[in-house]
């Protein structure tokens, strides 16, 4: 079976009820988390204004905003690489390895990494990869990608950790207990910063100010990485800038929270300078970032923080999971970053939304979510992804609704017709996806325009 | 104040007695709406599918069906919400302007318009209250969770001023039904999922009534009640609130 769109590989996912349920209940469970955590800052709705203004502005300056970090990062002792693709990337990472005559690369969270899918390029050049975020490192192990973007392994059950664990790690089958699974990962896991040469990390924010780069993470397994390896290279896309290092409390105040309902990460560290005798690298990557800040209707989806907070409230992404969306960056901001990556292969995610709105609530940068997901939905339709029979519908539905006599017309037979046709007809799942789970409406025998013309005479309009 | 009555397509031919309630509380508040027969759709249907450019007849049909009325009520938040967000794409001549600013939701029309806060009479069943994501959100007509914890909203204290009426305190005050249009179709499994969901929440929570101020969000759930066979009975909101005084 091939699942080309957002609805078949949603429709897979959600036939298994309970799972479907328990993944739904985990995340709206983080939600609620974060709306503790909002309720309580009085100020919250401040924040979020002054985070996305502080973007904006940022966003609107970014060419000057590059070149001053590039410069004080330079001045601090950091080697700056400017990457335009994934290709660049991957081979300026290589480069740095190779240089230093290295093999054995630990690594934290970095969903930019994820997007140049840069393990596989290195472990292709012989190179031992380890990611070390608990998360991360069960779904590498799996050789699954992240199906969320702070919790990159919320698809999974203990059970199904320690089926893993049971595989590569050499634990105890049937274990299932979060405590001892966890303290087998952090066994292993330890050797493997101890013999770390080099570590690569994301970035969540880089102070252009200060050519400081930040990262915040709750296990400290990217302080862990940096401290023991030689060499440290930081990867950031061109939009994780803010100007200066007052800024960052905004957005250290307002990620943990959205994210998860901390009110700060467990780890925040500030990388300025290498230490005495080690190297640190920043690699600054667009990879399409320069087109999407191309285009008005879309450029404010650069502001986002990757906190997921849209993940955990959407409706959708709850019931259909992270690996439905077929994109680095699952849910609804995803769903608005992939078109602009690859508009025929995700066509369909700008309609795997209600436009409920949700997303756009809960945004710590106020993102208008879900009113790019209609506007991708127009472009999309604009460019034919829309299936040529729906499209010829919509033409032949836009004339029949213009026109008064058409639309009663075509109104009466449609209810004479459900009238009259036999329910199992009606309710025909393989034509009438609306029947699947649902009753149509029971077919009144007058509309209310029927009803309207017999009580009074028609009123001038 | 010439007030006109726009019926959504939908409700015209499956609903007609939401249209008739509105249409006579309206005139027990003392309002006469007129009915313009001429009206369809406000083309939502098509645009939220990515063919904003095919609806832009309808958009225009609409304008020019409603622009010499000073209120266009309609008994749907996600109509008013798209006339009013999305008929941006038309050249905003005063006539799109004046027909953009004057639809109005029936509830907010009954609170903000006439001044209205209480309605007469008992309705003595326990209600759940469905909030419509566009008339919610998009319309700011209730509080979002999303902001703060405090539920308000016109039509649940239109609703709590009933008496005897005992309002349903879901596990999740306001997430969406699933019902999103094209979405119940396109993306069927996940909607119908999320209806279920949205259902069992009342059943959960003791709702004999189910309400709210959408009919698209309530046909669908409808839809779900009556194939599971619930003991549940929808209602639009106006059929409540038309039917007790």
């Amino acid at each position: 079976m091939s699942y080309r769109t957002h609805a078949s590989r949603a429709e897979a996912f959600v036939l298994d009820h309970e799972r479907t349920s328990w993944h739904d209940e985990t995340l709206w469970f983080v939600r609620q988390k974060r709306d503790k955590a909002v309720y309580a800052v009085p100020e919250f709705q401040e924040l979020r204004n002054l985070a996305s203004a502080i973007k904006d502005h940022t966003l609107s300056q970014l060419d000057f905003y590059l070149e001053q970090f590039e410069a004080a990062a330079l001045a601090n002792g950091v080697r700056v690489h400017w990457a335009a693709d994934a290709a660049e990337h991957n081979a300026i990472v290589l480069d740095i390895i190779r240089a230093r005559g290295a093999t054995r690369v630990v690594k934290s969270k970095s969903m930019l990494t994820e997007e140049c899918h840069l393990n596989p390029y290195l472990i292709e050049h012989g190179l031992e990869v380890i990611d070390t975020d608990l998360g991360e490192r069960i779904i590498q192990l799996r050789d699954e990608p992240p199906s969320h973007l702070v919790l990159p392994a919320i698809h999974l059950k203990k059970e199904d950790v320690g089926e893993t664990f049971f595989k590569h790690l050499g634990t105890a089958e049937g274990l299932t207990d979060p405590q001892q699974l966890t303290e087998a990962a952090r066994q292993h896991l330890r050797a493997k910063f101890l013999a770390g040469e080099v570590a690569l990390t994301g970035v969540n924010f880089a102070i252009a100010e200060t050519g400081s780069v930040v990262v915040c993470t709750n296990e400290g397994n990217a302080d862990l990485g940096v401290n023991l390896a030689p060499v440290h290279i930081a990867s950031m896309g061109i939009e994780k800038l803010i100007p200066r290092l007052q800024d960052l409390g905004v957005f250290t105040r307002l990620l943990a929270r959205s994210a998860t309902g901390q009110p700060v990460t467990t780890y925040t560290a500030h990388y300025t300078r290498p230490a005495e005798g080690r190297e640190m690298h920043v690699i600054i990557v667009d990879n399409g970032r320069t087109k999407q800040l191309g285009r008005p209707d879309f450029r404010a989806s650069l502001k986002c923080i990757r906190c997921g907070a849209c993940m955990n409230t959407c409706p959708v992404y709850r019931r259909s999971g992270g690996h439905s969306y077929d994109f680095t960056v699952p849910g609804p901001i995803g769903s608005i970053l992939s078109p602009n990556i690859d508009l025929k292969k995700h066509s369909t995610l700008p309609f795997a939304s209600t436009l409920c709105g949700s997303c756009t609530d809960v945004c710590p940068v106020k993102i208008d979510i879900h009113t790019q997901l209609y506007k991708w939905r127009q472009i999309v339709a604009e460019a034919n992804g829309l299936l040529v029979a729906k499209k010829l519908g919509m033409q032949f539905m836009g004339r029949l609704l213009a026109s008064p006599a058409a639309f009663k017309l075509s109104g009466q037979l449609a209810r004479r017709g459900l009238r009259l046709l036999p329910h199992a007809l009606s309710h025909n799942q393989a034509v009438n996806a609306w029947a699947i789970a649902r009753e149509l409406p029971e077919p009144p025998k007058q509309s209310f325009r029927d009803w309207y013309a017999q009580q009074a005479p028609t009123p001038s309009a | 104040m010439k007030v006109a009555l726009f019926v959504p397509c939908y409700v015209d031919q499956f609903y007609p007695q939401v249209g008739i309630a509105t249409l006579q509380l309206l005139g027990k508040l003392g309002i006469t709406a007129a009915y313009p027969p001429g009206q369809t759709c406000c083309g939502q249907p098509l645009a939220n599918s990515g063919c904003e450019r095919d609806a832009l007849p309808i958009y225009r049909h609409f304008v020019e069906t409603f622009q010499d009325y000073d209120a266009v009520v309609v008994p749907s938040g996600s109509c008013v919400y798209h006339v009013r967000k999305h008929f941006d794409k038309l050249e905003q001549t005063p006539a799109v302007q004046r027909v953009r600013a004057n639809t109005v939701d029936l509830i907010d029309f009954i609170v903000d318009k006439l001044g209205i806060t209480t309605l007469p009479g008992a309705y003595p069943h326990k209600v759940g209250l469905h909030l419509s994501c566009h008339g919610q959100r998009g319309l700011h007509q209730a509080n979002e969770s999303e902001v703060t914890p405090v539920r308000d909203g016109h039509l649940r204290r239109l609703l709590a001023g009933l008496d005897g009426i005992e309002l349903t305190e879901l596990d999740r005050n306001d997430e969406c039904c699933g019902f999103g249009g094209t979405f119940c179709v396109s993306e069927a499994a996940i909607s119908g999922r999320m209806g279920h969901d949205r259902v069992q929440d009342h059943l959960r929570n003791g709702t004999q009534v189910l309400t709210g101020g959408d009919m698209s969000c309530l046909m669908h759930l409808q839809g779900i009640v009556r194939r599971q066979k619930l003991p549940m009975k929808v209602l639009h909101a106006v059929e409540i609130l038309n039917g007790i005084s």
